[in-house]
């Protein structure tokens, strides 16, 4: 295949925030109670190389968000939940705006699930969980996510549902029907068969990084974003022009990022209202396919 | 192993010995005391002082100035209309011509002095065209929304931004057979509406947009809009008030120092299983603004009536004939989704 040479001398396209809408919390860090195999972010176990987020470190940014006019508030990890304060955490994220999980589901039990009822319940504003999912079965999601993880994430829906919220299930494109309409058809299916009326879904596309290189082969060399790409109407269709990421150590450009040392641009939200240079194959991703970790 | 495993799947790695168990074992400790860095795994030590060595660390004073230059508010030179002491102000018609006649004989009973519209004349009703006449007719200062821009600017959708196929497919719908049954000249007059406009209601300046002032397309919910944000958006802006549409759902928020109002939309009903539409009056009141948000009954059996005989889909005469929403339901956050039929 012919494939363009990059122009190394070009340098990499910066992106500028245009507004701070969208604020992520690397939550649980890259902790999770699963090891899955396109996991961009190798969240495992035994993965420190983000730890988890205090009450007090979420307080914080919130406070300074609340002053920057940040619209919503997303939860990622990791596993969100493993985080022992996490409820105390979307408690006060409830407080000052709508705040959404993503979650495996793992240790969505009963009781719970009771518990997000009851915050989502007393808050103004709306709370929303992203169950992550893989495939229409066992079969196609386990080998993927983990023995198990399958008929999991179905309990998980399944309590949920029972205290009446809905979920979103969020499906990357590791099987590439998933985006199709037929796909998005058979995941609707799913969740209609699991007692939810209003099927929601969220289908994002895979990053080749993390543990997803290993599997999927990384990034080829040409496939870097460069000055000449920027589009005539800029880059506002980029996440990166209207969010950040907060961990423990500091604020990331971005929730793709998160592993990557120099996409780190501050410690507080106020020291990254600047430009972010896109110079990571990721962004290429991000522009080519037009991605948005939001739902 | 470590105590966040999960025990479930670990008992069930541990049964097998195929080669994804293996592996996925491998997995699940490979990071210990690693970090991944790009695509590449070093000492945890590396990764933290790389990211500790990057990006900004400012004083106090630099982000208090930096904070001040977010919030600055960015030089506008709208005129301002007015100043007016009672005002009516709606959205989204959707050709919805029977409710905008209505809405005409309404605002003027109550002594509304103007009555300003926040676009999106067309889509989902019939007969696309006979709204201008009444536009005309009532002197309705209008802005453009996502359709106007659209169809002046000749694009191929409306600029809705659904995922979900069946969504897509009924906007469609409307947008290609409101695409049809609207004239050059209308499309033109589309194209001159301005994308903003202030009036002036007592000694209240307020802002009137489509989506937000950032975009014309920006879903303002009440569940999804923090007041935080809002207040950050009034500052930004420099204004007393913000009015916006687009979402179809109406809602007022009374801020400490301002108002935010969706107006909703007069083209269909907001999805709470009654068939009336609304639009919101405002007045000033000893120097705060008084927002009402007022029902507006109409002829919806015509409207449905006509929609049948142009052949749209039954989907939304369905809508207009029992409040609730049938199609593009996903733009919804979880809250104002719960309160809906489907
Ligand atoms: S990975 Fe995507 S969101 Fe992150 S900085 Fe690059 S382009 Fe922006």
């Amino acid at each position: 295949m012919a494939v363009a040479k990059p122009d190394s001398a070009q340098a990499a396209p910066g992106v500028a925030l245009s507004s701070l809408d969208t604020l992520w919390f690397q939550v649980a860090g890259t902790v999770c109670n699963l090891a899955c195999t396109h996991c961009f972010v190798s969240s495992s176990p035994t993965n420190r190389t983000h730890e988890f987020m205090s009450l007090e470190q979420v307080r914080g940014y919130l406070s300074e968000a609340a002053q920057l006019g940040v619209k919503e508030y997303y939860f990622t990890g990791g596993e969100a939940f493993l985080n022992p304060q996490m409820e105390a955490i979307l408690e006060a994220t409830l407080e000052v705006g709508p705040a959404s999980v993503l979650t495996n589901g793992l240790l969505l039990d009963p009781d719970r699930c009771i518990r997000l009822e009851a915050l989502a319940t007393a808050s103004e504003y709306s709370l929303d969980i992203r169950i992550s999912l893989d495939g229409y079965d066992a079969a196609s999601n386990d080998p993927i996510r983990g023995p198990g993880s399958f008929d999991r994430a179905l309990d998980a829906i399944r309590n949920l549902v029972a205290v009446s919220i809905n979920p979103v299930l969020t499906v990357t494109e590791v099987h590439q029907d998933s985006a199709s309409a037929e796909g998005k058809q058979r995941f609707f299916e799913l969740l209609r068969g699991l007692g939810v009326d209003k099927p929601r879904l969220k289908v994002l596309p895979v990053f080749r990084i993390g543990a997803e290189a290993e599997r999927s082969g990384a990034y080829e060399s040409w496939q870097r974003l460069r000055e000449g790409d920027t589009p005539e109407n800029g880059w506002e269709h980029l996440q990166c022009s209207s969010c950040r990421l907060a961990t423990a150590t500091g604020v990331w450009v971005c929730p793709i990022l998160v592993n990557e040392p120099t996409a780190r641009m501050g410690e507080s939200l106020t020291d990254t209202l600047g430009e972010f240079t896109l110079d990571h194959p990721a962004c290429w991703t991000c522009h080519v396919y037009g991605v948005s970790c939001r739902t | 192993m470590a105590e966040s495993m999960d025990k479930r799947t670990h008992e069930r790695l541990s049964a097998r010995d195929d080669e994804f168990a293996r592996e996925y074992r491998q997995r699940l400790t490979a990071h210990r005391g690693k970090a991944t860095w790009g695509e590449r795994l070093v000492p945890l030590r590396e990764f933290r002082e790389a990211a500790a060595a990057s990006g900004r660390q400012g004083s106090a004073k630099d982000r208090a100035e930096a904070l001040k230059a977010y919030l600055r508010s960015r030089s506008d030179p709208t005129p301002v209309e007015g100043p007016y002491s009672r005002v009516a102000v709606f959205g989204g018609i959707y050709n919805n011509h029977y409710a905008l006649a209505a809405l005409l004989e309404d605002a003027a009973r109550r002594g509304a002095e103007a009555v300003y519209c926040l676009g999106d004349l067309g889509g989902f009703g019939p007969n696309p065209e006979s709204v201008w006449p009444l536009l005309e007719q009532g002197a309705v200062r209008t802005i453009q929304g996502n359709y106007e821009e659209s169809l002046a600017g000749g694009r191929e959708d409306c600029n809705c931004g659904y995922t979900d196929p069946r969504d897509n497919h009924f906007a469609e719908i409307s947008y290609r057979y409101t695409e049809e049954g609207c004239s050059q000249e209308f499309k033109e007059y589309m194209g001159q509406l301005p994308l903003r406009r202030r009036i002036q209601v007592g000694n209240r300046e307020l802002l009137l947009v489509h989506g937000s002032p950032r975009r014309i397309n920006e879903f303002l919910f009440h569940s999804a809009s923090p007041t935080p944000f809002l207040e950050a958006l009034l500052a930004q802006n420099d204004c007393d008030g913000i009015l916006c549409t687009h979402t179809g759902l109406h809602w007022h928020r009374a801020l400490g120092d301002g108002d935010i109002v969706n107006v909703g939309v007069i083209g269909r009903p907001a999805n709470d299983g009654a068939t009336d539409v609304h639009y919101a009056l405002l007045e000033e009141r000893q120097g705060r603004l008084r927002v009402e948000l007022l029902p507006l009954r109409y002829d919806y059996q015509a409207l449905a009536q006509e929609m049948r005989q142009e052949k749209l889909p039954e989907e939304f005469v369905e809508t207009i004939l029992t409040g609730w929403w049938t199609t593009c339901l996903e733009i919804l956050p979880p809250r104002e989704r719960a309160a809906s039929r489907y």
